[in-house]
């Protein structure tokens, strides 16, 4: 069955190539790079105050990056195939190197969380008997050292590997915006500005999702939520999401002044196609509202109550998952919509539920990394950095 | 047909990566020795194909394509292309004084086209065969990850149906909507100017079935070759989006300013 075609479009474009799957890609590469920089933060930047989610923040990175290849593998057409792009790479394809970075960045933060863990690893394999010993004392990869010095070094270790991974996870994710920014062909797509933008809204995706996660993990163990932590990841979220925003709408606008030819397929899409998910959503929903709300939580922090910062928090929180959400959506649809005919439009798109790149097959993605967590925290207790851990941290 | 161009693709492409050893990941991991089969044919049988004598351009005259849709046809029966893609299709413009351009094709032109309806008065009205422009600065070769897409050295974009692992981005990267992806062999499949029939010396299949030849191909390296002296000597010549440097090696004679 064919979509309804307004105006003219080549015969071929009226297919939608890269489906749900492709942009939820974007989206879980952001929030692994967003997490991060979180976990940066406070072990490059010293942001004391993130210490609460300083390891979630990592185990989150982690958890996302096991599963962020999913969506890719059931969107190719040749899933069986896709090692080729390690094997045989051809470099001058910008999709070429994502074996590369993706390993890389996957082996620096399995080390980095290796080390965080370190003692609590050690631990519990003291303190456990039979096939769990052996799981833990496997972990440990038989360093036993836990003397101060010991210690000491695995921070400074920890140091190094964040403040390297600040420029992979960077690269992780902005070699995904450049993906779509250095096409030619695309007007929606091709601008120098798309991997700063995937970047920044990376970093307020991983931002929201960790306000989430520490907000319910905290009530669901019934442990305290430590005020400063949340004023401080709203205040980040805050600044991030201002820039993104200034970003977003530069590139619009820059397009609109110049009175671009991409400006003639642009608009009309904005105002049609797009004007619920873009100007509702990413930039009404998604952005207004949780600019307004973060602007309470960070100008009038005299004001709130602990209990109402948590809850403004949340509510922001969520409205920026969404706002990234979409904004990837935009992007990756909002390019197809359109025809490189420049004169024709197909009818939105909208994914089947069931279909194999569907909304349910989607859902599921997402889900995968908390299933991940879940089990880490079941292996490792610890989420939440100990005090002497802490203390530790802060005395270097 | 499919099986012989497939084999065909393939040949060509461990020709032209010489004596290198491709490794080649599907499934299990199977080593292919490409020791350039092509040279080997042309010593033992003088008259095989030597790719390296061609360099094959293509033209459209647009003032004399009469909209059949025999190409259309022609092709899809000839490739096994699936429907509702197109490795060729044709365009309708029907111009108004004041510019006013309506386009259609309806189904690639595959039935050529319905009466024209406009509620103006026409200035001009015109058809526009398109296909891939085998460019020879291409983004979909550049963009392909595995090197699935490549360029023959007798000037032609080609895909390798064996290696394409179907991510879709030379799609999205060709500016000129040639490119899709089959939806039952799920890799990206395009025009190949009918590789397997004009490395016989035949023409593809647009262009034979054409009743006007408004469709042409020619070979830059053949002497005396008219279709590349036209292109050469026209001043009428030009090509699609030429801002965007693809340097495209299909070329429209006539073409009116309406048409990118």
């Amino acid at each position: 069955m064919s979509p309804e075609i307004i105006g003219y479009s080549f015969p071929n474009d009226i297919h939608v190539t890269w489906s749900l799957m492709i942009a939820m890609y974007p989206y879980l590469t952001g929030l692994v790079a967003g997490a991060f920089m979180v976990s940066a933060l406070y072990h490059v930047f010293g942001i004391t105050a993130l210490k609460p989610v300083s390891r979630l923040s990592l185990v989150t990175s982690f958890g996302f990056l096991l599963f962020a290849t999913v969506p890719l593998l059931v969107h190719l057409g040749h899933p069986e195939r896709s090692l080729n792009i390690v094997f045989t790479p051809n470099f001058s394809s910008a999709m070429a190197g994502f074996g590369f970075i993706y390993t890389a960045y996957f082996i620096l933060v399995l080390f980095e969380i290796w080390l965080i863990y370190r003692k609590d690893i050690i631990l519990l394999a003291r303190r456990s008997r039979g096939i769990k010993r052996a799981f833990y004392a496997c972990l440990a990869l038989g360093v036993y050292d836990i003397s101060e010095p010991a210690l000491a070094v695995d921070h400074k270790t920890v140091t190094i590997l964040a403040a390297i991974g600040i420029p992979l996870a960077c690269f992780l994710h902005g070699y995904v915006g450049f993906i779509f920014g250095a096409i030619k062909a695309n007007a929606w797509w091709s601008t120098p500005l798309m991997p700063i933008v995937f970047l920044f809204s990376a970093i307020v995706s991983g931002i929201a999702l960790l306000i989430l996660l520490y907000l319910v993990l905290m009530k669901f163990a019934n442990k305290p939520i430590e005020p400063e932590c949340v004023q401080a990841l709203c205040q980040w979220e805050w600044l991030f999401i201002i820039v993104t925003v200034t970003l977003e709408l530069l590139e619009i606008i820059t397009l609109a002044y110049e009175r671009s030819e991409a400006w003639m397929v642009i608009a009309p899409l904005l105002s049609n196609q797009l004007a619920f998910s873009f100007i509702g959503i990413q930039i009404v929903f998604g952005s207004l509202i949780p600019i307004i709300l973060l602007g309470i939580v960070v100008l009038l922090r005299s004001l709130l109550t602990n209990p109402l910062r948590n809850t403004i928090a949340f509510i922001a929180a969520l409205l920026l998952m969404m706002q990234v959400f979409t904004m990837r959506w935009n992007i990756v649809i909002g390019g197809q919509i359109f025809s490189k005919s420049m004169r024709g439009f197909r009818e939105n798109y909208s994914p089947g539920l069931f279909e194999k790149e569907g909304i349910l097959v989607a859902l599921l993605i997402f889900l995968l990394p908390f299933v991940a967590i879940a089990v880490f925290q079941k292996l490792f207790p610890n989420l939440e950095p100990s005090s002497d851990h802490a203390q530790k941290v802060e005395a270097h | 047909m499919q099986n012989r161009e497939t084999e065909m693709s393939r040949r060509s492409f461990l020709g032209k990566t010489g004596g290198l050893a491709v490794l080649v990941v599907a499934g299990g991991v199977t080593t292919v020795f490409a020791d350039s089969k092509q040279s080997e044919q042309i010593k033992k049988n003088p008259q095989a194909y030597d790719w390296s004598q061609h360099d094959y351009v293509y033209l459209v005259d647009t003032d004399k394509c009469i909209g059949c849709g025999s190409c259309v046809r022609a092709c899809q029966k000839e490739n096994h292309v699936p429907p509702h893609r197109f490795r060729t299709w044709v365009e309708r413009y029907v111009v108004s004084h004041d510019g006013h351009t309506h386009i259609d094709s309806p189904d690639g032109a595959r039935n050529g086209f319905p009466p024209v309806v406009s509620d103006y008065n026409v200035a001009k009205a015109f058809f526009v065969p398109k296909l891939c422009n085998h460019c020879t600065h291409t983004p979909c070769v550049q963009v392909c990850p595995v090197g699935a897409s490549y360029r023959t050295k007798d000037g032609l974009i080609l895909v390798d149906e064996k290696r394409c692992i179907g991510c879709g981005y030379c799609v999205q990267a060709c500016p000129y909507g040639s490119r899709f992806i089959h939806p039952e062999l799920h890799v990206a499949s395009k025009c190949t100017l009918c590789y397997h029939r004009i490395t016989k010396g035949m023409l593809p299949a647009c262009v034979q079935s054409c009743p006007v030849q408004a469709r042409m191909l020619g070979d830059r390296k053949k002497n005396g070759d008219k279709v590349a002296e036209i292109i050469a000597t026209s001043k009428v010549v030009r090509v699609l989006k030429p801002e965007l440097l693809t340097e495209p090696n299909c070329y429209y004679k006539n073409l009116s300013k309406e048409v990118y």
